[in-house]
């Protein structure tokens, strides 16, 4: 499936509401792992139908940043039912996020 | 069997991957976590010598690709020891696999040095960083504290002040072993507090740090501070235990090896940050790169 970028606006839409489990990769321009742990989220998306990959912008999204406690990036977190199931800082393997899912 | 296996993609493991590759020599590259080694965080390096300014990760990438086009082997997994037979053939023994090879370059690099105390791991990302640079914008308008009394400590400081309500400096002796013009302007800035003689001694939070506990080591009396982050800014530290049967150790771990990047094993070379030298440099890991490259090629 293609990674969504989810902004404030449709972040309830498509992350808490949505009807399966949710990756959110939590990036920035200036931050050189978010760089490199993008196009593994990719991958991810790609290969995987029963999950749905979102990336949020943290300077364009403080508010969201800040509510989910996001204080390092690269921050992964998966929701499910709108609940946030697990969280992981830094760079990690595909292996790795497999594993989160 | 691979002629040359190399630890670590950080400067030192990528440079020797070229020379070795550009040698004809098959190289497999072992990195832990991924290519770039300390670098990758930085926004601007100002001294290398022909990019007036580059960032980690771009310099990281290019040296990377550069690597990856000429043919290197790169596999994501830790190396967790070596060993000898006794024809000189080196064993490297990773998480996943075991490799044979002619020679070994050991390009470990350096970590951040951990202050030592409960629940540092835990709460890392989660209000503890090694880097403000990289999560200083997340902590605009709060309370944070920075340990360290060197050049680091104090840029990262002033540079935190900027954002934050209060910066709280905490150093264990009672002067700063930095530059005393940083000092100076921290001093002058109204949201900094400096708090010397000091030692954290604990973390305090539930899901995400909310204080720390500052010990005063000169009349022993505990406080609790109120921070949402604690920046640890207390220099950087190998890792080599893992490699002591085989290469000799100073005392504060770097593998002990002089300009020719030669260990106490014959085929096993060190370069870069992990072995004994005065400057630790992104231009003086690249020189190591090459030479133990070099060295290695010519007995491989
Ligand atoms: C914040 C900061 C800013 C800096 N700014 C500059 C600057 O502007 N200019 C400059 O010249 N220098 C700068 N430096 C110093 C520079 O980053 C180092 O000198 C340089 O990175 C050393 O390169 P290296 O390849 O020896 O080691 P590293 O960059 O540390 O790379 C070592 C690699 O080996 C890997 N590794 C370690 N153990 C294992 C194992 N057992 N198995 C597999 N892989 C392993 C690590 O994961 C890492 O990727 C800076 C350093 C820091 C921390």
């Amino acid at each position: 499936m293609a990674v969504i970028t989810v902004n404030s606006d449709n972040f309830e839409q498509e992350v808490l509401k949505a009807d399966k489990p949710v990756l959110v990769d939590f990036w920035a321009d200036w931050c050189g792992p978010c760089k490199m742990l993008s196009p593994i989220v990719d991958e991810v998306a790609e290969s995987s139908d029963n999950v749905k990959v979102c990336k949020v912008n943290v300077d364009n999204n403080q508010d969201l940043a800040f509510k989910y406690g996001v204080m390092s990036i690269p921050t992964l977190i998966v929701f499910k039912n709108g609940n946030v199931e697990k969280k992981s800082v830094g760079l990690i393997s595909k292996d790795e996020i497999m594993e989160l899912l | 069997m691979t002629d040359i296996i190399i630890i670590g993609a950080g400067t030192a493991g990528l440079t020797s991957a070229i020379y070795a590759l550009r040698a004809g020599k098959n190289v497999l590259v072992l990195e832990e976590k991924m290519y770039g080694g300390q670098i990758i965080n930085t926004p601007d390096i100002e001294n290398y010598p022909g990019f007036k300014n580059i960032s980690g990760y771009e310099f990281a990438t290019n040296l990377y690709n550069q690597a990856k086009e000429l043919g290197m082997i790169y596999k994501n997994e830790k190396v967790l020891e070596i060993q000898e037979d006794s024809n000189g053939t080196k064993t490297v023994v990773t998480d996943k696999e075991t490799y044979t090879a002619k020679a070994v370059i050991i390009a470990s690099g350096a970590k951040n040095r951990p202050l030592g105390i409960d629940r540092e791991q835990e709460f890392t990302g989660k209000g503890v960083s090694y880097c403000a640079t990289c999560d200083g914008a997340f902590f605009r308008g709060r309370d944070v504290a920075v340990v360290g009394g060197g050049n680091t400590a104090l840029e990262d400081s002033l540079f935190l002040s900027s954002y934050c309500n209060t910066v709280y400096v905490i150093h264990r002796r009672d002067e700063f072993r930095g530059d005393v013009r940083e000092v100076e302007k921290l001093k002058a800035k109204d949201n900094v507090k400096l708090i010397m003689d000091s030692q954290v001694t604990d973390i305090i939070g539930e899901d995400m740090v909310s204080g720390i506990k500052v010990k005063n080591l000169k009349g022993g009396e505990e406080r609790e501070i109120k921070v949402n982050g604690l920046f640890i800014a207390i220099g950087q530290m190998p890792d080599n235990e893992r490699f002591k049967n085989l290469v000799d150790l100073d005392e504060k771990g770097y593998i002990i090896a002089g300009e020719d990047c030669r260990t106490s094993t014959a085929g096993i070379f060190a370069a870069g940050d992990c072995r004994t030298k005065n400057v630790r440099q992104l231009v003086t890991a690249a020189g190591d790169g090459a030479v133990a490259a070099l060295a290695a090629c010519s007995i491989s």
